[in-house]
């Protein structure tokens, strides 16, 4: 027994280089966590989205339970946030009305992902006329007065909330869609792509499984910052009475009736104010934190 | 760059007869008309309100007709306001949403460009913490929470202002410094960021080695790049300003163009939402290609390209 290893320092010989050769990922979210600003924005999303998720079970209040004899009264030890002019509980309505704020936020962005990652990285594939083509019509496109169609949807065709999500997200997928391309057209003269070319797969295949894959990065960056403008977009809409319909709810629907109601009951517009501002601000930093931390160029073209 | 003015009028004309196409199609195949809200029409009355409006042709003669009196700048008979066509309309509340659109957007020029220099200037100090926190704030919360709260505090509580209106000089007050500040905050970010690329590079170096003093450089010589990225920007954002923000207007109860549009599409008078659609489309487009031109001026290596 002279000098064998134990094996906890066999381990830490074996694990040494694992720590020096890090991976872009394990960089970026070295650098990300770095960043103060970036770090509280996880942390506040994260304890919205769990308390939107889980907090309605745990409350002693359901969110259309009516307490007409209560009426509306400031926060209290029984209300945290108080109460509404039906005597609802305003935090459980506040966190009902999350779960849609940040459901048609999520699900209008991944429209908006789909159409513009394809759509971007066909065009910046395939080049030439095709590629020409299909960006003059995005040119096209961003010069029109989207709200306006927005509004119009739905305004004609019913306050529905599947109609919301494919509006939100057919009007945010341009920029998407932009810099998926510009991205392509960067990495598809790279070496690694010729390789793919030359063991002959498929155009599909290089797409998805060779290019993409590359690209995230700004990807993953440009959607961060698509949820908070989706989300204003949603909660716009609702404030002029076209989004999400009573007796569903959304932080838009809780902050137009606050406005309404501020004279006598301030509470109603700024709880719901504040909760969606500090959302929308959380996002932000996130997604600038991670613009920075995966050293992504904001690139326009 | 005349070559790159005229195919740009082209295009923008192209886009113009998609968008009048598609709106004019959708607001024809959405249920309701304009007379259906009505109480109790009789169907003769129906046929001859129809009639008078050419409803009653094929839809594809109606369009031609619309298309023809587009060409002599004729928007239109509104439906739902006897006697007025929309090209009054209009005129009636376009100059209201264009006094509130330029005040605010000199709020949120002077505002957005003085904070973002200074921030880039002062770079990581208490300024620049302070106005980069300004940028931050102002593009996270929505005009429809910083507008009831600025009535809450400033009207009701403090009683400095009316809560709502369009009369006097003060009641311009609140919904034009709403509005400027929701568009400052980004304007100040952009600002920022252009400025502190620019102040980096060599001819300021250059310009501070021959003497300049500091306002000249920055002044004279950074701005001048710094802005590039507000002038892109600008586009868009003033399209929205001048045209009123539908959301102010709402607040503060503004007779604007954009409630006006709003309460059309409800009404479903055609005429008058596809009058406002133009309008929005068209001065989009304007401005778009104006400030393509002034990039192309403030930095002489951006390319005009068709």
């Amino acid at each position: 027994m002279s000098n064998a290893p134990s094996p906890a320092a066999l381990a830490a010989v074996v694990a040494e280089p694992l720590e020096k050769g890090t991976s872009l990922w394990h960089d970026a979210w070295l650098r990300l966590r770095k960043n103060r600003l970036a770090v509280f924005g996880m942390w506040a999303l994260g304890i919205i989205a769990v308390a939107c998720l889980l907090g309605p079970f745990v409350s002693p209040y359901g969110y259309e339970d009516q307490n007409l004899d209560l009426g509306a009264v400031g926060p209290s030890g029984k209300h945290w946030l108080g109460t509404d002019t039906l005597g609802r509980d305003l935090l459980v309505r506040l966190l009902y009305g999350g779960r849609v704020s940040i459901a048609v936020g999520l699900s209008a962005t991944l429209v908006a992902l789909t159409i513009g990652v394809v759509y971007g990285a066909v065009a910046g594939f395939f080049g030439g006329k095709r590629d020409a083509f299909m960006m003059r019509t995005v040119d096209i496109m961003y010069s029109l007065p989207f709200p306006i169609f927005v509004i119009l949807l739905m305004v004609f065709f019913g306050r529905n909330i599947i109609l919301l999500f494919v509006a939100i997200g057919a009007v945010e997928w341009l920029t998407m869609a932009r810099i998926v391309r510009s991205q392509v057209m960067a990495v598809k003269k790279m070496e690694f792509i010729e390789a793919a070319r030359s063991l002959g797969f498929g155009r599909r295949r290089i797409i998805f499984r060779h290019i993409l894959p590359n690209i995230l990065g700004p990807i993953i960056v440009y959607t961060t910052l698509t949820i908070p403008a989706v989300m204003l977009l949603e909660a716009f809409l609702s404030f002029l009475g076209l989004g999400v319909q009573p007796p569903m709810s959304s932080w838009g629907v809780l902050i137009k009736d606050g406005a309404e109601k501020m004279e006598e009951f301030w509470w109603l517009l700024v709880f719901p104010g504040t909760i969606f501002s500090l959302t929308l601000f959380s996002l932000n930093f996130l997604g600038d934190g991670l613009r920075d931390a995966l050293d992504v160029r904001s690139s326009k073209d | 760059m005349f070559r790159f003015i005229t195919t740009r009028f082209f295009q923008s004309l192209l886009a113009l007869f998609v968008v009048i196409s598609a709106t004019f199609f959708m607001v024809r195949f959405v249920p309701g008309g304009p007379f259906t809200a009505e109480k109790a029409v009789t169907p003769e009355i129906l046929r001859n309100l129809e009639a008078h409006y050419g409803l009653d042709k094929p839809l594809w003669r109606q369009y031609l007709d619309y298309l023809g009196s587009l060409m002599r700048g004729d928007l239109g008979p509104s439906f739902k306001y006897p006697n007025r066509t929309v090209n009054e309309i209009i005129g009636d509340k376009l100059p209201v949403s264009a006094e509130l659109g330029l005040l605010s957007l000199g709020i949120a020029l002077v505002g957005g460009i003085t904070l973002g220099t200074l921030a880039a200037i002062k770079r990581n100090t208490w300024a620049d913490y302070l106005a980069s926190g300004f940028g931050m704030i102002g593009i996270s919360v929505p005009t429809f929470v910083v507008g009831p709260l600025f009535v809450l505090a400033f009207a009701i509580h403090l009683g400095w202002f009316n809560a709502s209106g369009w009369y006097t000089s003060a009641d311009r007050v609140l919904p034009a410094l709403v509005l400027g500040i929701a568009y400052a905050a980004p304007i100040s970010r952009l600002t920022r960021g252009g400025m502190l690329e620019v102040l980096h590079q060599d001819f300021i170096r250059t310009a501070r080695a021959k003497g300049a003093s500091e306002a000249r450089v920055v002044l004279r010589h950074a701005l001048r790049g710094g802005l590039l990225p507000v002038v892109s920007y600008l586009g868009p954002a003033v399209a929205g300003i001048l045209t009123g923000s539908f959301v102010i207007e709402t607040i503060f109860q503004i007779p604007g163009i954009g409630r006006e549009f709003v309460t059309s599409a409800f009404n479903r008078d055609y005429t008058l939402v596809l009058g406002t659609v133009i309008l929005y489309a068209v001065l989009i487009m304007a401005l778009n290609l104006v400030v393509d031109i002034v990039q192309a001026w403030l930095n002489p290596k951006v390319q005009l390209e068709a």
